[in-house]
């Protein structure tokens, strides 16, 4: 893997009544590269997911009136922002292009998105959509079919669960940007309203309008920057369905998709310093610690209690943005502000409260449309040069 | 109680055979005659061995809950569930005619449809043995 990742940029709104959704695309794609110290003519490559307004990627390379070589709008949800990563990197190294954005943006809260924890983008044509739509299928209720069946398997609690939002409170309390900064107890999160059992409402992530973006370089120009050198050091894909009705509500890809990461980048778990992963629901952070390999199947609830994911605490720091539980989520689409945290900790630009000392080695890993249906897995592996 | 509306299904030419059967009350599965297994959701080609060679049996109608989930924050609430059907695979479908304190993962369920508006029979499950009147759950 030799690219580098060389600006990111988090919106800082959280809510966007004022501006449009091109609007907010062009501003994170200009402060990912004014991050970098990069401009315009630099940029040679374009990616973005399905919340670019129009057509894969054209109205907004219009809209930007930006000449690129080359262009990517694979979409996996949530995770197609670490899936850009790799293929920006892929790109590179196949001299397609030097200089790639990949932008995230939109405003579920203005366009009455807002009311769920997630938002299912459906068509009727999925082959799937008859055996599920009529039972009444939310993002919801399948993310807490997971944990109902992780409680059954392992013995797994709901004030285990409830630790992961304690954990995310205790770093978006350091956070001016998050939209919940006030530090929870696992009582708070027991004390909240059952959503759909076995989840709570502060088992769920928030919804939120912004986005952001990166930028990802090819070793020269990375070198050529000024900025601190985060390097891509490894990147595996993976995904998973119902399996022709042989699903499996307690395993994710994330297993498929660390596994090709760690390979690349010749690491194990132990070395990570810092892991940022997809918050949508508790239950996604504790599947994805187990299936990355931070802890044994089943133990995931153990390994994340008594604050062993807050920062300066526990073993294994994670979200220290406050994640997509406190501080942001925009577009219901997580995979991007995962990436954003994961730089600013390698870059030892995190929040000086939440900074993960001598962290050379970070995680980030997504999950991108719904556990319990059909999802995919990114993981990329960052480190400090 | 409101009365829950149910979505309705979206046949196409591949599965319509599926819905005209539940309206006569059968639970149709589809299974592979090459391989001999079934599958779910049901398809043309065996997810399995790919075999085109796949057909519609009458399935028992039998199963346990794998795993299940009470939308509360729906008016009215109601119970997603994955049932492991006696055949094998496991399917999304509804817990109707229960009891939230008496459904668990693990119980014995059977087949029971529901009417949408649009007139079509949708598969959903109950246990015979907490079954309580119907129009409830």
């Amino acid at each position: 893997m030799h690219a580098y990742i060389a600006g990111a940029f988090e919106h800082p709104t959280r809510n966007a009544p004022d501006k449009s959704i091109a609007q907010l695309h062009a501003e994170v794609v200009l402060g990912a590269l004014a991050d970098a110290g990069l401009s315009k003519s630099d940029v040679d490559g374009y990616f973005c997911g399905p919340d670019a307004p129009g057509t894969g990627p054209l109205s907004m390379l219009d809209y930007l009136n930006l000449k690129v070589r080359h262009f990517d709008s694979t979409n996996t949800s949530g995770s197609s922002y670490m899936v850009h990563v790799g293929h920006a990197v892929e790109a590179i190294a196949a001299g397609k292009c030097n200089v790639a954005v990949i932008a995230l943006a939109g405003r579920p809260r203005q366009e009455g998105q807002g009311k769920g924890a997630l938002v299912r983008q459906d068509d009727s044509r999925q082959p799937d959509f008859q055996w599920e739509h009529p039972f009444g299928i939310a993002v919801l209720n399948v993310y807490a079919m997971c944990a109902a069946r992780h409680i059954f398997d392992y013995g797994t609690t709901s004030e285990q669960l409830a630790w992961i939002r304690v954990a995310a409170s205790h770093h978006a309390h350091h956070n001016p940007g998050a939209v919940l900064r006030d530090v929870v107890t696992t009582q708070d999160v027991l004390n909240s309203p059952v959503v759909a059992d076995p989840l709570r409402r502060l088992d769920c992530c928030l919804v939120t309008d912004g986005g952001g973006a990166i930028v990802v370089v090819r070793p020269e120009i990375a070198k050529s920057l000024k900025r601190p050198l985060v390097r891509i050091r490894g990147y595996g894909s993976g995904h998973s369905g119902q399996n022709g009705g042989m699903l499996d509500l307690t395993s994710t890809a994330a297993a498929d998709s660390g596994r090709v990461a760690f390979e690349q980048a010749q690491v194990t778990p132990n070395d990570i310093k810092y892991v940022s992963l997809y918050d949508s629901f508790t239950i996604t952070v504790l599947m994805q610690l187990e299936d990355l390999g931070f802890c044994k199947k089943g133990e995931g609830g153990r390994f994340v209690s008594d604050g062993n994911l807050i920062s300066g605490i526990g073993k294994l720091p994670f979200n220290t943005d406050g994640g997509g539980l406190c501080n942001n989520h925009p577009v219901n689409r997580g995979g991007m502000t995962k990436m954003i945290e994961a730089v600013r900790q390698v870059r030892g630009e995190a929040h000086p409260n939440v900074q993960v000392r001598n962290c050379d080695l970070a995680l980030a890993n997504a999950i991108g449309g719904q556990l319990g249906a059909r999802h995919a897995s990114a993981t990329v592996i960052l480190e400090r040069e | 109680m409101t009365e829950r509306i149910l979505p309705e299904p979206t046949p196409t030419p591949e599965t319509i055979a599926f819905w005209d059967a539940a309206k006569k009350g059968m639970f149709l599965i589809r299974r592979c005659k090459e391989c001999g297994k079934a599958h779910w959701y049901p398809r043309s080609i065996c997810p399995f061995c790919w075999s085109d060679d796949t057909e519609w049996v009458e399935g028992s109608g039998k199963g346990t809950i794998y795993s299940y989930s009470i939308m509360r924050r729906a008016a009215p609430p109601y119970v997603m569930a994955y049932v492991q059907l006696a055949e094998g695979p496991r399917m999304m479908t509804n817990i109707v005619d229960m009891a939230f304190e008496d459904i668990a993962i693990g119980q014995a369920v059977e087949v029971t449809f529901r009417q949408s508006e649009g007139g079509f029979s949708i598969p959903m499950f109950s246990s015979p043995g907490f079954r309580r009147d119907a129009g409830v759950g």
